[in-house]
């Protein structure tokens, strides 16, 4: 066996050894840092949050015809360990709105607290004027890019996905405050293995894409991250966003086949 | 020294249950220049009326714009009014940047109104001595508001503030049901004609004298491609509008309508520490 020496001698880094060759972006979603912080009269100040603990990985959401669709697996990683199985990665923020996010998950609650407190402050008020998912995305991206710039970031990517007024509303935000919108996004490894299928499906046709037939691109697309993916679960949720509301789903899972990985060296039974 | 007993410290109550410093700040509003807002379903307007110091001065600008879609005229204190509509523009573009929108008026008008309030309770401290008249659109549509020192902010169909305003506003109490389904030009109309009736006998409006604020969709006499948002009409602009008035010589048949007394004159022995003749 031909272990890279960093691999081996950082324990959090174990299962990660092609991570030199393939570095995940922004180094979020991975334990293994190559190259450590140098120590020196300084290291004992204030210390800022430098890679993330407990992860989820990706996000997906894509437009439809009636509103906006998103998915998360439950799990919640630590490093290479599938620590948290029941996590729920998507969270409604008031009537018209639902985040989901990859990346830390304390950051993530400590996100869900405040926004939540947000919509507590917005109920009080009771004038008519609700928050939609643009303003909470607008609200997000300047808290994420406010605790970059303070270089202590909140260390997720979210996807905020609404429907308000008759219109749909799908946008990305990280931990360096970058904002982007698209008819359809992926957090994480999903930017990389999903997206590609998402747009396939979906580019030209966000406004005839029925609910069943974006239901079927996403749980396609989650069963291939599932494949992929060695920090995904087989067991998901998928929100809607339309106009009668922002629904979440119960837990489900897509049916996978491994025969195929009996020949596999590393995985099968090995005979030599 | 002081008119009342009671009024030199505007945090204590005086026996008949007022704060008297609050009530002088209501005074300062009376003394400034009348300001009239009336709304339509499409459009909120503001007509003020300027004064100058003398012949040598410019007129005193009395309408300011807060945010895009928001609008004030004034009666009082200015140096007062810089302060609060400076406020108004923090709280309007700290909307713009957190939520990227614009500002609900009505949050806009209730934010200066808790600074109001604030200062009728603290120790320390004195009433602003201006009144607003606040216009703007957003979500829910056109809409006016009243904010006055006392700390109150209430929603109108028209209101006037300043002084000989009772008369600008006896005249919007005839006519605001006739206001709804106005057009824009028809709803500048109405105002100039309440804000005349606020002018002394030997005055009239004139381009120099009279500021026009507006929200909503552009008028027959506006650029069409400009958006609904607040905008300031004075001077050669404001003419149109002026020639549209009734003459005062046939109203009410022959003669300008009589002035109505600023206030009615209150019950005497009402309230015995109060002794304010003009």
């Amino acid at each position: 066996m031909n272990f890279s020496s960093h691999s081996t001698m950082n324990p959090m880094a174990w299962g990660n050894l092609r991570e030199d060759a393939y570095p995940e972006p922004f180094g979020a979603y991975s334990h293994n840092q190559g190259v450590k912080p140098r120590a020196d009269a300084f290291t004992d100040g204030v210390q800022r949050t430098q890679q993330p603990i407990v992860t989820g990985t990706s996000v997906l959401a894509i437009k439809y015809k009636d509103g906006i669709m998103m998915a998360a697996d439950n799990l919640a990683s630590y490093g290479s360990l599938a620590r948290f199985k029941d996590i729920q990665r998507l969270h409604a923020v008031g009537d018209y709105t639902v985040i989901g996010a990859g990346g830390d998950m304390s950051d993530f609650q400590y996100l869900q607290q405040i926004l939540d407190d947000l919509m507590v402050e917005e109920f009080a008020a009771e004038d008519g004027h609700p928050l939609g998912p643009a303003e909470i995305y607008e609200y997000l991206s300047q808290i994420m890019y406010g605790r970059r710039s303070k270089i202590n970031p909140l260390w997720n990517s979210l996807l905020v996905g609404g429907f308000k007024d008759g219109k749909r509303f799908l946008g990305y935000v990280d931990l360096l405050g970058t904002t982007y919108t698209a008819s359809t996004l992926a957090t994480g490894y999903g930017a990389y293995i999903a997206q590609p299928l998402l747009r396939k499906a979906v580019e030209g046709r966000e406004d005839t894409l029925t609910e069943e037939e974006a239901r079927e691109i996403i749980k396609e697309s989650m069963k291939v991250l599932y494949y992929r993916d060695a920090r995904s679960l087989n067991k998901f949720q998928i929100a809607t966003i339309t106009e009668k509301g922002a629904v979440i789903s119960e837990s489900m899972s897509s049916e996978t086949i491994w025969a195929f990985a009996e020949g596999i060296r590393g995985y099968g039974a090995q005979t030599s | 020294m002081f008119r009342n007993t009671y009024d030199s410290d505007n945090t204590v109550f005086s026996p008949q249950g007022r704060l008297h410093q609050v009530e002088y700040a209501l005074e300062a509003v009376k003394q400034g220049s009348a300001a009239v807002g009336l709304r339509s379903n499409t459009h909120a307007i503001l007509l003020a009326l300027k004064r100058s110091t003398g012949e040598l001065a410019s007129y005193q600008q009395k309408m300011f714009r807060i945010d895009d879609h928001v609008g004030i005229a004034i009666a009082g204190l200015t140096s007062d009014a810089r302060v609060l509509s400076n406020f108004m523009r923090q709280q309007a573009m700290s909307e713009r940047m957190i939520f990227n929108r614009p500002i609900p008026v009505n949050r806009l008008v209730s934010s200066i109104a808790d600074k109001a309030q604030v200062n009728t309770q603290e120790y320390g401290r004195r009433p602003y001595g201006v009144g607003f008249l606040v216009i703007g659109s957003d979500r829910s549509g056109a809409h006016l508001y009243e904010f006055s020192p006392s700390g109150n902010a209430y929603e109108y169909y028209a209101m006037s503030i300043g002084a000989r305003s009772q008369s600008a506003k006896t005249y919007l109490e005839k006519h605001f049901e006739e206001f709804a389904d106005c057009s824009l030009e028809e709803l500048i109309t109405h105002g100039l004609h309440a804000l005349r009736e606020s002018l002394q006998q030997d005055k009239d409006l004139t381009i120099h004298n009279t500021s026009i604020g507006v929200v909503g969709p552009a008028g027959e006499h506006e650029h069409p491609a400009l958006r609904g948002g607040f905008r300031i009409i004075e001077g050669e602009k404001a003419q149109v509008y002026l020639s549209s008035m009734r003459p005062k010589e046939t109203e009410g048949g022959g003669t300008a309508t009589p002035a109505v007394p600023d206030a009615p004159p209150a019950a005497p022995g009402a309230d015995e520490d109060v002794q304010m003749a003009e």
